[in-house]
């Protein structure tokens, strides 16, 4: 399949937005203190953004609360015009998507290319699925007991909190405001410390598009700080977090402490890929080694337990190893690059940490290994073979462009080692076997299950983890009512019939 | 700052009103050919029909008359872009739902264009069809565009070793009939559903109104569905429909028209092939006024209810049961608003109703106010055509008219109210029920239980309370009894054009 057309980078990009976002107004942070972001392939500061603090947190979500009055222009909007709202923004996404792209791929360390096909991509799709649904979030008749006419209705739950990650900072925003918007309610957005511009950028056209104030509020700053203060809000009636798995348990204990906040999480993974002699060699390599380097590494549904069926093992780890040495790393924006750098200092170093106990820990070295160039956060694409279920590179979430390869013989067994971990997130399946693939997919304890293909995430399926990956779902039907709240009305009347 | 929507402030109106669109002038019929393959065609035959403008008499022009081999023709080009493997079955969902949106967008872009047509074509004012039926046209799409990713199966657990889900497929070729009523707005409601699911399309306009599909047609092809996705077929309903309705390729059938029409493409549809059918039919819609409505609302909605679009409508409010303490004033104020409604060129700005259809249509309109008077029934106003020429009919209204008169019991179609006295609240269901017909009914009460027990007990597919004419494209649509068969618009719509595929796995190994 042939590459789209990919078009330049856009040249001396000028960061407009760099203030909090409440009431459709750009605003200074109350303490008066500002924050670097910091460019990860260079280490300079790109520029300097407003910090947000508790105090903040509590001035949007009085806008917030405001805009989600019984009465106010967002209550009383029609459905479908909140639809329509939405699809003008993916009208302005596409029309300043160069931009975004852009924005994104130096903010975030991304390759250029992935970033205007994928992450902008994805965004403008999963944005439009989510305006489609707006009018179509049913209620239903019920044919209760007694002379009662009952119904329900899908109400908005009201003023969200949503705390964004660095490793697909817009396609990540798009995800929480989409279906959020989608059902009528008001949200608080923190993206996070390293990547907020992309979120600024959007609250301008969130402006433009004719979101009325106060229905999209965002506030920059820290975990600690910011972060905390949207999970333990008496006055937000839901958080939604995507994560690391620790912080999101400070979120779920700080919602319950507070007020019971609905909550939902999305959070890490150490996801297995499946591959059984019979599959076709060639897609599972492709498609397991995109499922681990894919972004340096660093995403949730990373396949970083690659375990292998013994028969065709050591072919399989070659041809990986040689898959692997094909990355030109450099700067996101230049042409012919094809690696980026990690998102930051404290993740690169847990990095070469991981990469260092692997070799500790007796796992074979077969590329990479360590830290590439001397400026910016960049790791050599590293695979490691013979590994087992005991050393940390197999246990711990690595985040990084390390492929672990494991070997297994029965099917049974390789089952169990796939669930045997606390994650959940996604698995994937190589087998041309119908009944093997349908067993398999079963029986692992996976939000997502691939079968004979990797990532292949489209807004139409709901997305979430089993276990400690996540609570609850985003996107698809599911997603949506998730951003929901059920009343059930019962009128009584003088005779019922059926 | 000045934002793309004209808002001045943020998402506040600048509390400016919009100037009143204005027809086209001069506006030439670019498109009167058969659609097939995204291509223009002649008839196989080598005819051509007149289509005339109602209000004027005049020729407007004359469009290519199909007939059983264009429709062939059209199911051909249908079933082939509905191959396996063809660019519209291997298109992502989403994608789909994207082209009907691109389609709103070029309706909107042309929607002056478009309304003009429809009015030439039908002699509904220019307004009514800007801001009603062109509006309605563009809210189906745009309603319909979102539905196409979440057409969904189940999973479902059954007993045994097994893995059960079904699949909702597109059925396939449907075959569209149209009405000359609202032309546009009731082929959006056909082709918006149809195309969602993936179907393929053929379809054929009413003969006194083919203009506004054709250039729909010139749309779909600047849009970029793929050719042979939707096929138009103008012509009449003894040939091209009687052939559509039979065709042994054609999976489903939709019409909308009359009941009589109905029931003969129902028949047609079984002994062919037992195609799937749908029907959107006649009414002769109960309006029931309580003693404690809010008066004035009552009478505004029964007014517009029964003379909207020159009483046009299936909805037509066409008995209006008035509870005995308030009938007299009801009887009153009726007469007053029909005597001062404006009827005229429906290029005016200030024209509220424009000329019927038809020779035919106006006849037997004139035959059944003739019959009122007759039988009984109190002429309050109207009552004759409105001049020796042409086929404007006076607003008329008649009182003390009884259940058994034909008035009250035939579908009129014209601009005619019958008002009709009753006294309690069981009476006025059984009358109200005793027709045939089901489409719609209407409920004007301010009391909750009264409203929520008539809107229970009418034998109606849809029943409007304290409203009328309330149409949105996320609620279902259709008739009870002989009033039609099936449900258009709203997620119900989808059931209508998908067919459910149960697929069973056996496994080897059972996994729970």
């Amino acid at each position: 399949m042939s590459q789209p057309e990919v078009p330049a980078p856009l040249a001396n990009l000028k960061i407009q937005y760099t203030k909090i976002f409440i009431n459709n107004e750009w605003h200074d942070s109350v303490s008066g203190k500002k924050f670097p972001v910091i460019n990860p392939a260079t280490e300079e500061v790109i520029c300097h953004v407003e910090e947000g603090d508790k105090a903040d947190v509590d001035k949007a979500v009085k806008a917030a609360r405001q805009a989600f009055q019984i009465g106010s222009p967002w209550r009383t909007m029609d459905a479908s015009e909140r639809g329509r709202l939405l699809f003008k923004l993916a009208d302005l996404m596409e029309r300043d998507r160069l931009l975004l792209a852009t924005l994104e791929a130096i903010n975030g360390g991304k390759v250029f290319a992935s970033s205007y096909l994928f992450d902008l991509g994805g965004c403008i799709k999963a944005l439009k699925y989510c305006a489609g649904w707006a009018d179509k979030v049913h209620g239903q008749t019920i044919p209760s007991d007694g002379d009662i006419f009952t119904y329900t209705r899908r109400e908005p739950i009201g003023v969200c909190g949503q705390i964004i990650p660095w490793n697909f900072p817009l396609l990540m925003f798009i995800w929480k405001i989409g279906p959020a918007l989608s059902c009528g309610n008001t949200v608080i957005v923190k993206p996070a410390e390293q990547t907020p511009l992309t979120a600024l950028y959007m609250a301008s056209l969130i402006k433009e598009a004719g979101f009325p104030p106060g229905v999209v509020n965002i506030v920059p700053g820290y975990g600690p700080t910011a972060g905390a203060a949207i999970s333990s809000h008496m006055d937000i009636d839901k958080v939604a977090f995507t994560g690391s798995t620790q912080v999101g348990k400070l979120i779920k204990e700080a919602a319950g402490k507070s007020n019971l906040k609905r909550v939902t999480l999305e959070l890490g993974g150490k996801s297995p890929c499946i591959v059984f002699a019979d599959a076709d060699l060639d897609t599972a390599i492709e498609f397991a080694h995109n499922g681990v380097f894919y972004h340096q590494g660093q995403c949730c549904v990373a396949a970083s337990r690659l375990f292998v069926e013994e028969s065709i093992y050591d072919e399989f780890v070659r041809r990986s190893v040689e898959r692997a040495k094909k990355y030109v790393l450099g700067n996101p924006l230049n042409t012919g690059i094809n690696q980026g750098p990690q998102i930051d200092k404290e993740q690169h170093e847990k990095i070469l940490d991981l990469i260092e106990s692997g070799k500790k820990e007796g796992a074979k070295l077969e590329c990479g290994g360590g830290r590439w160039g001397n400026k910016g956060y960049f790791v050599q694409p590293t695979v490691f073979s013979n590994v087992t279920d005991d050393m940390r590179i197999a246990k711990e979430e690595i985040f990084g462009p390390v492929q672990q390869i494991m070997k297994f013989k029965s099917l049974d067994d390789v089952i169990k080692r796939a669930n045997n971990t606390s994650y959940g997130l996604a698995a994937g399946v190589f087998t041309k076997d119908v009944d093997k693939a349908i067993t398999v997919s079963s029986a692992l304890q996976a939000g997502v299950v691939w079968v004979n293909c990797y990532m292949m995430l489209s807004p139409q399926c709901p997305f979430g983890g089993f276990k400690m990956s996540g609570n609850g779902r985003e996107l698809g039907e599911h997603g949506i009512y998730e951003y929901t709240e059920l009343k059930t009305v019962a009128m009584k009347i003088s005779q019922k019939n059926s | 700052m000045a934002t793309t929507n004209g808002a001045v402030e943020n998402g506040q109106s600048d509390g400016k009103q919009p100037a009143l669109p204005r027809p086209i002038r001069n506006l030439e019929v670019k498109f009167t050919k058969i659609f097939i393959n995204n291509d223009w065609h002649e008839s196989k035959s080598g005819k051509k029909f007149a289509t005339y403008n109602p209000s004027t008499l005049e020729k407007i022009c004359e469009v290519e008359e199909g007939d059983k081999p264009d429709v062939d023709k059209a199911v051909e080009a249908a079933q082939a872009a509905f191959q396996r493997g063809s660019p519209w079955r291997q298109l992502d969902a989403l994608r789909r739902g994207q082209l009907l949106h691109q389609l709103a967008d070029l309706v909107e872009r042309d929607r002056a264009i478009l309304a003009t047509l429809e009015t030439m074509d039908t002699g509904k004012p220019f307004l009514h069809a800007f801001f009603v039926d062109l509006e309605g046209c563009i809210k189906t799409f745009r309603y319909f565009a979102g539905w196409a990713d979440k057409i969904q199966g189940r999973t479902i657990p059954t007993d045994n070793n097994v893995v059960c889900f079904t699949r909702h497929e597109p059925i396939g070729v449907c075959g569209a009939i149209t009405p000359w009523n609202f032309p546009l707005l009731m082929l959006a409601w056909k082709l918006a559903p149809a195309l969602c699911c993936g179907n393929t399309v053929v379809l054929k306009p009413a003969e006194q109104t083919p203009l506004t599909a054709l250039y729909l047609g010139s749309l779909i092809k600047e849009v970029g569905f793929p050719p042979g996705v939707v096929n138009i077929v103008p012509g009449f309903g003894p040939t091209v429909g009687a052939a559509i309705s039979a065709h042994p390729q054609i999976n489903k059938i939709a019409f909308t028209g009359s009941t009589e029409v109905g029931k003969l493409v129902k028949e047609a549809a079984s002994r062919s092939n037992l195609k799937r059918v749908t029907l959107e039919l006649g009414g002769k819609n109960p309006c029931i006024v309580c003693a404690d409505a809010d008066l004035d609302l009552a009478v505004e909605c029964a007014h517009q209810g029964v003379f909207f679009n020159q009483g046009q409508c299936c909805t037509a409010a066409s008995r209006v049961f008035v509870e005995e303490q308030v009938y007299g004033e009801f009887v009153r104020r009726s007469v007053e608003y029909a005597k001062k409604r404006p009827v005229g060129d429906p290029f005016d700005a200030k024209t509220e109703q424009g000329p019927q259809i038809d020779q035919k249509q106006f006849d037997k309109i004139l035959e059944l106010i003739e019959s009122g008077k007759k039988e009984g029934a109190k002429l309050e106003c109207g009552g004759s055509a409105m001049e020796d020429r042409g086929l404007f009919i006076k607003p008329t209204v008649f009182s003390d008219v009884t259940d058994n008169m034909r008035i009250a019991k035939e579908e009129i179609f014209g601009p005619v109210q019958p008002i009709l006295k009753f006294k309690n609240l069981e009476e006025v269901i059984k009358r109200a029920n005793s027709t045939d017909y089901g489409l719609t009914a209407a409920v004007f009460t301010k009391n909750l239980d009264k409203a929520l027990k008539l809107a229970s007990a009418l034998e109606s597919g849809t029943v409007w309370v304290n409203c009328y004419n309330a149409f949105y494209a996320q609620a279902p649509f259709g008739g009870f009894k002989m009033s039609g068969n099936g449900r258009e618009l709203g997620e119900y719509a989808l059931a209508e054009y998908t067919e459910v595929k149960t697929v069973t796995i056996k496994l080897d190994d059972k996994n729970p």
